[in-house]
C-alpha cells in the first residue's frame, strides 16, 4: 500500500475515542514541584547518545558542488576530515595525509538532504496497527506527548531513505489528528539500537500543531470540541492563555505538556504547524503573536502561495510538496507552482516529504517544483533550489550552524550524486554523515540491513 | 490584469475553437520529430506522423505528408503516444475526503462484481484536465474493493475534454486477493481462495442456464457511451437459479463473461506466494484471462509468471516492505521481470491513482535511472516509455488501436519540451483521437491570479 502516511494518518487516525475530559493544561496545586526527577541539573532527559562513526579522511574532485545556501561550483573539491567539511573550492584543494581521493567527474555533490517532515519510525513500515505510533489523538491537545517515545528504530525506512534520497538528518514528528500533536525528534539518519543513538546532538525540540481539517474533523467526529475551525482557534487560546499562567505562576504542580509549551513561549523549541489553506495560516499567525510564540514553519501549506507577502514579513517557512493535491477539501487548491512564487515573493521555502516514499525523492520533489517555477517565467537557479531541502530546512530546525550547507566546521553530512540531483535519473552514490561512509552504491556491505528485514526475501538487495 | 493572463486566456479560446472545429475531416502531419512509437523501439529520429480522421495514418523515417495536410514542425522534439496509464482511478474523485465526489467504491452497495464504473466515471474532474497537461491521453479506470473480493468492472478511458471519455466499458473485472482480498472476504485468503470459486462456480452455471454471454467490450469504434447497449446480461436473463447461491442474480451475471474468459480480470496480489495462488486458478478456470496488479515480489517468481503467460501492471517504485505481502519489494522488480520475459506495465494501484496519473513519467524515468545503480535491474528508456503506454495498450487488448503510434491507431500524440520522462518536461501540444486538446485547468488559472499575491486595485476575485 502506497498511500501516504500523512494522508493515512489524516484520514485513518479517528480511532479510539478515550474519553478525557480536561485537556493537558495544569490542574491547580498548592506544591510548587520542580522538575519531579532525578537528573542532575542542567542534564537533558533521553539525551542523545549519538557518536558519529569513524570517517577516513575524502577529498571529492572534479565534482559539481551545490553548496546548499545557493552557490555552485563547477570543478570543485570537498575535503572532509575528522567527521567535518574541512574545505569547499576548487580542484586544487590540498588533502590531507592519507586522504581517499574520489574523481567525481560527471558527478554532483550536495550537503546532506533534510527532510523536515517525516514519520518514519511512528508510523514505520510494515505499517501495521501494532507500529501506528505517531499520533496520541485521545486528546485535542496532547502538549505532553514527545514523538522520541513513539520511535521505532528499526524502519526500514530510513535506509531507503539514505540509498535513494540522500537523506542524512530529518525531523519525525507527531501525526495531524490533534491542534497540539506533542514535541518532534530531530535524528541523524543512522540506524542505532536505541533512539538516543540516533538523536542529532544540540538539535532544539521542534512541537507539532495542527489546524483546519483533521482536528475538528477527528474530534467532531467524537462528539466533542473542537468540531470546527472556530472550535479549533478556541481550544488553541484557551491552552496557550493557561500555559502563559502555567509558565508566569511558578506556584504550580510539574506538568509535562506546560512544560513542552512554556518551552515554545520561551522560544526554545520551534513550532511547526501543519496548515492548509491560506486564510487559515493568517489567522494562525495572529493567534501566534496575541499567544506569543513564533512560527517557524507551516507545514504542507498547499496555499503559501497566496499569501508570500505575509510569510516573508512574518519570516515563516513553508514546508511543502512540489504538487500534491484534491486528498482533501483543504488541499483543493494546491499549485505546483507554489515553492516557486514564494521564492519569487522573497519568502522561505522548503520541500519536505511525510511519507516513505516522498522522503526518497525529494530532490526530484524540488526538481519538479523548479522546472514548474520556470515555465511560468520565475528564474530559480539549480542551487537554489537545492536550498530548499538543505539550508532551509536545517534552519527550520535550528541546526544550520551543524549541518545543512558545505561550509568549513560543519558536519560531514555529504551526498555524492551519480548525475545531476535534479535529473530523475540521478541516484546517490555516496552518502556519509559525520565523515563516515554509511552508503555505497558500489558496496552493498554498506548498505543498511535493520533487524526487521534481516534474514527477511530481499534482506541486502538494492531497494 | 496582467499579461500572461491574457494570452493564457487566448491560448485557452484557442484550444475551445480547436475543440469545437470539426475534428473528422482534419489532416494533420507532425514533422521533424524525435518520434517514440510506443512499443519499446529505438526514436526514430527527424521522424513524421500523420494524422487524419483522428487516427495515425503514417508514422516514420521517410513519409510523405499529403497535400494539403496541415504541418506541425517539432523541431527534433520528441513526439510520442499519450501516456495510457495503467492503473488508475481518474474520473471516480473529485476530492477524496468529500465523499460526495469519491465514487471509487461502495461500502453499502448489495452488489460488487456487477458495479460498473462506466456511468461514475466524470470527465470534467479536475484530475482530468490536470492529467492531460500532463500527456495522459488514456487511462486504465477500475473500482475499490469494498464488500467482496470482487470490486467490479472497470473501464478505458481517453482524457479528452468532452463528454465522452469512456473508450470501453466494461473493459475488466478487477478482484483483491492478497491481504486486502483476505479482509474482504471475511477474514483470511484462505476465504478469499473460496469466495472465488464459488463466484466463478456459479458464473458458470448461470452462463449454461441462462446462455449469457458478452458484456465486456461491447463499445465498437466512433460510439459513445450513450450509444452502447446496456449491459445485456443484467436485463434480459430471467433464467431460474438454485436456491442455494451466494451471489445476487446481477453479480452472478457479471462473472460469467469472467468465467468464459470474454472480459479480462485484473488481480491485485504482492506476495510471490499469493501471485502464484493466483496463477493457480487457471487450472479450475482455464478461461481466465488474468492480469496481475501491484505485483510487489514478482520478481521472486518472474518465472513462473512468464511461464503462465499471465501479464502485469505493477507498480514501479515499491520498495519498502509496507507490509508484510511486500517484504521483498525492490524498484528493481519491473526490470527483474521484463527480463525473465514477463509482458509488464506501469500502473498505481494505490498510489494517488485518482490525481496523480502525472507520475507516470517520473515512475518511468526512475525505472531507467535504476540502470545506473550497481546491482539494480532497470529499464531502458525506450522500455520504460513503453510501460507507459503501448505495453499498457497491448495488457489491455487494444495494442492495435491505442498506446502505439501505428497506423491504424487512435491519433493521441503528445509533443514535448524535452525529454518525456525528465522532471523538467512538459507537454507543449496534446492530441486525443487527433483533437488538439487544451492545457489549462484550475491550477493554471490559481497560478495566474496569484502570480502577484497582493491585491491590486481589486481584489484578487475580480481576476481571471
Amino acid at each position: 500500500m502506497k498511500s501516504t502516511t500523512g494522508i493515512a494518518a489524516a484520514l485513518l487516525i479517528a480511532l479510539g475515542g478515550c474519553a478525557n475530559t480536561g485537556g493537558s493544561t495544569a490542574s491547580a496545586s498548592s506544591k510548587a514541584d520542580k522538575q519531579p526527577t532525578a537528573l542532575a541539573a542542567g542534564e537533558a532527559p533521553f539525551a542523545s547518545t549519538y557518536r558519529a562513526y569513524p570517517s577516513t579522511p575524502t577529498v571529492v574532485r572534479n565534482v559539481v558542488i551545490y553548496d546548499g545556501e545557493g552557490a555552485r561550483i563547477d570543478n570543485g573539491s570537498v575535503v572532509m576530515s575528522g567527521g567535518e567539511i574541512l574545505a569547499v573550492g576548487d580542484g586544487n584543494l590540498a588533502a590531507p595525509a592519507g586522504a581517499i581521493e574520489i574523481d567525481g567527474t560527471g558527478k554532483f555533490v550536495t550537503p546532506g538532504i533534510i527532510d523536515v517532515h517525516s514519520h518514519l519510525g511512528v508510523y514505520p513500515s510494515p505499517g501495521v496497527q501494532a507500529h501506528s505510533d505517531g499520533n496520541e489523538a485521545t486528546d485535542p491537545t496532547t502538549p505532553d506527548v514527545w514523538a522520541e517515545h513513539s520511535v521505532w528504530p528499526q524502519d526500514p525506512g530510513f535506509s531507503r531513505a539514505m540509498a535513494n534520497g540522500g537523506i542524512t538528518s530529518l525531523q519525525i514528528l507527531p501525526g495531524s489528528a490533534n491542534l497540539m500533536g506533542g514535541r518532534s525528534v530531530t535524528l541523524k539518519n543512522v540506524y542505532s539500537r536505541t533512539v538516543q543513538g540516533m538523536k542529532f546532538p544540540g538539535a532544539p525540540y521542534g512541537f507539532k500543531m495542527a489546524c483546519g481539517e483533521n482536528p475538528k474533523r477527528v474530534y467532531g467526529g467524537r462528539g466533542r470540541k473542537p468540531s470546527t475551525r472556530m472550535g479549533n482557534f478556541a481550544v488553541n487560546r484557551q491552552t496557550w492563555a493557561d500555559a502563559r499562567a502555567y509558565r508566569d505562576n511558578k506556584d504550580h504542580k510539574y506538568d509535562l505538556g506546560n512544560e513542552t509549551l512554556s518551552g515554545v513561549l520561551d522560544g526554545k523549541i520551534l513550532v511547526h504547524n501543519h496548515c492548509y489553506r491560506a486564510d487559515e495560516m493568517a489567522q494562525v499567525i495572529d493567534m501566534a503573536k496575541e499567544a506569543g510564540y513564533k512560527i517557524t514553519a507551516f507545514h504542507h501549506a498547499v496555499e503559501s502561495y497566496k499569501i508570500g507577502d505575509l510569510l516573508r514579513e512574518n519570516d515563516i517557512c513553508s514546508a511543502i510538496w512540489a504538487d500534491w493535491w484534491g486528498f482533501k477539501m483543504e488541499a483543493y487548491d494546491a499549485i505546483p507552482e507554489n515553492a516557486a512564487i514564494l521564492q519569487n515573493t522573497g519568502a522561505c521555502v522548503i520541500i519536505h516529504s511525510d511519507d516513505e516514499n516522498g522522503i526518497q525523492r525529494l530532490n526530484q520533489e524540488a526538481a519538479k517544483a523548479l522546472a514548474d517555477g520556470r515555465r511560468m517565467g520565475i528564474q530559480i537557479s539549480d542551487a537554489q533550489a537545492i536550498r530548499w531541502l538543505t539550508y532551509n530546512a536545517a534552519k527550520a530546525l535550528g541546526i544550520e550552524d551543524k549541518t545543512g550547507s558545505l561550509k568549513p566546521g560543519k558536519m560531514a553530512d555529504v551526498v555524492l550524486w551519480n548525475g545531476d540531483p535534479l535529473s530523475v535519473y540521478s541516484r546517490p552514490e555516496k552518502v556519509w554523515v559525520d565523515g563516515a561512509l554509511l552508503y555505497d552504491a558500489d558496496d552493498p556491505a554498506r548498505r543498511a540491513v535493520s533487524d526487521f528485514e534481516l534474514g527477511q526475501p530481499g534482506a541486502g538487495d538494492v531497494k | 490584469m496582467s499579461a500572461p493572463t491574457t494570452s493564457l486566456r487566448a491560448a485557452l479560446l484557442a484550444g475551445l475553437a480547436i475543440a469545437a472545429a470539426p475534428l473528422a475531416a482534419q489532416t494533420y502531419a507532425i514533422t521533424g520529430a524525435k518520434l517514440i512509437t510506443g512499443d519499446g523501439s529505438a526514436p526514430i529520429e527527424n521522424g513524421t506522423i500523420v494524422i487524419q480522421n483522428g487516427k495515425v495514418v503514417a508514422a516514420g523515417s521517410s513519409v510523405a505528408v499529403p497535400a494539403g495536410a496541415e504541418r506541425i514542425d517539432a523541431g527534433g522534439k520528441y513526439v510520442t503516444p499519450g501516456i495510457f496509464a495503467g492503473f488508475s482511478r481518474v474520473g471516480l474523485v473529485e476530492v477524496d475526503a468529500v465523499s460526495g465526489t469519491n465514487d471509487t467504491q461502495a461500502n453499502s452497495s448489495p452488489f460488487n462484481a456487477s458495479i460498473d464504473v462506466a456511468p461514475a466515471i466524470n470527465p470534467t474532474d479536475t484530475a482530468f484536465s490536470v492529467s492531460r497537461a500532463a500527456g495522459v491521453t488514456r487511462a486504465v479506470v477500475s473500482p475499490d474493493a469494498a464488500t467482496s473480493i470482487f470490486a467490479g468492472q472497470g473501464a478505458l478511458v481517453d482524457l479528452g475534454e468532452d463528454f465522452d471519455a469512456v473508450t470501453i466499458p466494461r473493459a475488466f473485472q478487477f478482484a483483491e486477493m492478497g491481504e486486502r482480498g483476505a479482509r474482504e472476504a471475511g477474514g483470511s485468503r484462505a476465504a478469499a481462495h473460496t469466495l472465488f470459486r464459488n463466484a466463478l462456480r456459479e458464473a458458470r452455471d448461470f452462463g449454461n442456464r441462462a446462455n449469457v454471454r458478452g458484456g465486456g467490450a461491447a463499445q465498437s469504434e466512433g460510439q459513445r457511451l450513450s450509444d452502447v447497449s446496456p449491459d445485456l446480461r443484467m436485463l434480459e436473463s430471467n433464467a431460474d437459479r438454485p436456491q442455494d447461491v451466494l451471489l445476487t442474480r446481477f453479480d452472478a451475471a457479471a462473472l460469467v463473461p469472467v468465467v468464459q474468459g470474454q472480459q479480462r480480470l485484473l488481480v491485485h496480489v504482492e506476495s510471490a506466494n499469493d501471485i502464484l495462488r493466483t496463477l493457480d486458478l487457471k487450472k479450475e478456470f482455464p478461461n481466465l484471462r488474468l492480469v496481475l496488479v501491484g505485483a510487489s515480489e514478482g520478481w521472486r517468481v518472474a518465472n513462473r509468471i512468464a511461464a503462465s503467460g499471465v501479464p502485469v501492471i505493477a507498480s514501479a517504485l515499491n520498495d519498502l516492505p509496507a507490509s508484510f505481502e511486500q517484504l521483498a519489494a525492490t524498484q528493481s522488480n519491473i526490470g527483474r521481470m521484463r527480463d525473465a520475459g514477463v509482458k509488464v506495465a506501469i500502473g498505481m494501484i494505490d498510489d494517488n491513482d485518482a490525481h496523480q496519473l502525472r507520475y507516470a513519467s517520473q515512475y518511468a524515468g526512475n525505472l531507467v535511472g535504476l540502470q545506473k545503480v550497481p546491482g539494480a535491474t532497470g529499464l531502458t528508456w525506450d522500455e520504460a516509455f513503453a510501460a507507459i503506454s503501448g505495453d499498457v495498450a497491448d495488457i489491455m487488448g487494444v495494442g492495435d488501436r491505442y498506446g502505439h503510434l501505428r497506423v491504424g491507431a487512435a491519433g493521441d500524440v503528445v509533443l514535448w519540451s524535452g525529454d518525456p520522462l525528465e522532471l523538467s518536461s512538459t507537454p507543449e501540444r496534446v492530441w486525443i483521437d487527433g483533437v488538439e486538446q487544451s492545457l489549462d485547468n484550475r491550477q493554471a488559472r490559481l497560478r495566474e491570479r496569484y502570480r502577484t499575491p497582493q491585491e491590486g486595485v481589486l481584489p484578487k476575485a475580480y481576476e481571471r
